[in-house]
């Protein structure tokens, strides 16, 4: 499924989307399925997959724990993209991971794999748009949305240029840092939410943990909310994981709906 | 009017960072720029570099063991800059850099801690608070280089993410970067890493050839035949080969061989990024990348720390790739035997990442292909390694 479809539908009902992200292969590639299976069942509307990289410099210890677990499980590329065809999700997902990964293996083929895995959007955090060109070609070419970040130091020039070119939805970097889930909303994420002008979804990630804050984003101005080190904190605990993932997504589907 | 910097060397270089630094590295691009030519700012820096670091390096004459080796040698003399190495140079630059910036606070990687007690004494010096991430297993195996940046004032990080060493420093400084960007400069510590860092450390790394420009001609009346210098991310490499680029002397840089030319699925036996490395990006830059089939960075290996690092600066993975420069490299062993040549002949105790230089030399000066004369950068000295080379005795 197509990412602005999914934006409009949940708009049409006056619904924020609930982005969720876990590692592909944490702890092993067999849970994935299940973990991503709960997360839907709690309500996300969009499933953000990460792909794990050995040098991840956007992430915070928690996903950095995440990620060591799935590689050490033996999580690749291969596996990765075998293991989404077989989630025969109705709801769309999109792949997180470093550039180096998609360089090494070909930008043509890696999208080529997300088109034929059913894949709808790719995250890059290390590939800012100066040195996306040839990605965003090949993205285009496979009806793959390039998602791009903002941030509040981003300037309004490099804004403008982000959102000319990016599609999918806009990912705001909710506040300056590497990921990690915190208790407050910042200051600064309703300045940027204010300052990101455009017709493409906006969603804000980094430091979203609970229901009630997803719920203070959605009323700031985004169309949906990114949950990650959150989620990847029940799996590092192992208990009862695929239950306390389909709650807390509940939670925060809860708060983007604006039930809270 | 300043001249604007070249973001790539060929298909190397660029900025693949996150977004939320992208507007540090145009700020410090512009700062880079409006100051590189600036009197003032070169006034100053020439004065921290003369009367601070002890600048010039001399350039000495090694005569028993240009007897021994065959060819005739001269050493630059980096072990002589304060702090035992190189590394100082980058840090008085991109200090006063910094505080011309106005920034409050300094954040850098160190491996050894080399380049953290470089970043310690510019801290000082500029009187900037200065923080510096080191990987765990580094802070144990280096304990008397934490202990002299603790001296100076400068707060020691340890790393316990991923192989807790090098790479894994640079990362969590790059995590710090981009949670205090506003406020903070990241001094990297060599020529790697994105736009404009890489121009930046070889500029102010420069310094070395630019000496040696006027050193050989008085001694020799003539350029040499060829510069050897070790290269880990390379900053003393760019620093002695860049003012020679142009002229016709041929370049030789010294990886580290480690215990083998081998790979495996996550570790590589050695250190040599330019001769076996793949293209890939790494730490902000495309370069080329130790890593295996998939795009996942290795664990390198080294007998030196210095040289212990899984990419390379960008530019020279350009020159070699343009044939400008000749890669080669030297075996924990062989570094090992050249340190004790220079120690026993000439009295001098290099680090074992300069060792790896003047093994290569041993190697190669009977073939012919170094010509007569050649220089040889000795990036530091080797008190810092006494303990890993007797441990290797044993």
């Amino acid at each position: 499924m197509r990412i602005d479809e999914k934006f409009k539908q949940l708009k049409a009902k006056k619904e924020g989307a609930l982005i969720a992200y876990i590692c592909a292969g944490d702890p092993a590639p067999q849970a994935t399925k299940e973990y991503v299976t709960a997360l839907v069942r709690g309500g996300a509307d969009i499933i953000e997959l990460g792909l794990p990289f050995s040098d991840p410099i956007a992430d915070g210890p928690t996903i950095q724990a995440g990620i060591q677990r799935a590689l050490d499980s033996g999580m690749t590329p291969d596996i990765y993209f075998r293991t989404i065809s077989s989630l025969k999700l109705h709801i769309p997902l999109v792949v997180m991971t470093y550039y180096n990964l998609i360089f090494k293996r070909g930008l043509e083929k890696f999208a080529k794999d997300c088109a034929a895995s059913g894949i709808s959007g790719i995250i890059v955090p290390d590939l800012p748009p100066e040195e996306s060109d040839e990605l965003r070609r090949v993205c285009k070419e496979n009806e793959i949305d390039l998602i791009y970040l903002v941030a509040p130091t981003t300037t309004e020039e490099r804004m403008n240029r982000i959102l000319a070119e990016g599609t999918g939805f806009i990912y705001l970097v909710a506040r300056l840092g590497v990921t990690g889930a915190r208790s407050d909303v910042a200051g600064s994420t309703r300045e940027l939410i204010k300052r990101v002008k455009t017709t493409t979804p906006k969603a804000v990630g980094f430091g979203i943990s609970n229901g009630k804050q997803a719920a203070e984003i959605i009323r700031a101005g985004a169309d949906g909310v990114i949950v990650g080190s959150a989620f990847v904190d029940i799996i590092a605990k192992g208990e009862d994981v695929a239950a306390k993932l389909e709650a807390l997504a509940r939670e925060l589907k809860d708060g983007v709906k604006g039930r809270q | 009017m300043t001249l604007k910097l070249e973001p790539k060397f060929g298909k190397y270089g660029g900025q693949f960072v996150p977004e939320v630094l992208m507007p540090a590295l145009v700020e410090l691009t512009e700062y880079y720029e409006k100051y590189k030519d600036d009197a003032v700012f070169n006034d100053e820096l020439d004065h921290y570099l003369r009367d601070f670091a002890g600048r010039p390096s001399p350039l000495y004459y090694a005569k028993r063991l240009s007897r021994e080796y065959g060819v005739k040698i001269y050493l630059k003399r980096e072990d002589l800059v304060h702090g035992g190495a190189h590394k100082l140079n980058n840090t008085l630059g991109q200090g006063l850099l910094a505080k011309y910036m106005g920034k409050k606070r300094i954040i850098a990687e160190t491996g050894a801690g080399q380049h953290g007690t470089a970043c310690a004494m510019a801290g000082a010096a500029f009187d900037i608070k200065t923080e510096v991430y080191m990987g765990a297993r580094d802070t144990v195996r280096q304990r008397m280089n934490v202990y002299r940046m603790e001296l100076m004032g400068t707060k020691v990080i340890p790393v316990k993410s991923g192989s807790e060493t090098l790479k894994d420093a640079i990362n969590e400084a790059m995590r710090d970067w981009v949670a205090n960007v506003e406020t903070t400069h990241y001094m990297i510590g060599s020529v790697v890493g994105p736009h404009p860092f890489p121009t930046v450390v070889r500029d102010f790394q420069s310094v070395i050839g630019k000496e040696v420009r006027t050193q050989i001609l008085e001694k020799e009346g003539r350029f040499p035949d060829s510069i050897v210098a070790c290269t880990g991310g390379g900053s003393n490499a760019m620093g002695i080969f860049h003012p020679f680029i142009e002229e016709d002397v041929d370049l030789f840089a010294v990886e580290a061989g480690g215990s083998g030319m081998k790979t495996t699925e996550k570790e590589a036996l050695h250190s040599a990024t330019l001769s076996t490395g793949e293209d890939g990006i790494l730490h902000g830059m495309r370069t080329k990348v130790l890593q295996n089939k998939y795009g996942q960075i290795l664990e390198s290996s080294s007998i030196a720390a210095g040289l212990d690092y899984a990419g390379v600066g960008p530019e020279l993975a350009y020159l070699a790739d343009i044939g400008r420069l000749r890669t080669c490299n030297s075996m924990d062993n062989e570094a090992l035997l050249a340190f004790h040549d220079l120690c026993r002949f000439e009295g001098i105790i290099p680090a074992l990442e300069s060792s790896h230089a003047v093994a290569y030399v041993k190697k190669a000066a009977a073939s012919g292909e170094l010509g007569d004369i050649v220089v040889i950068n000795i990036s530091g000295r080797g008190d810092k390694d006494l303990e890993t080379v007797m441990g290797m005795r044993k």
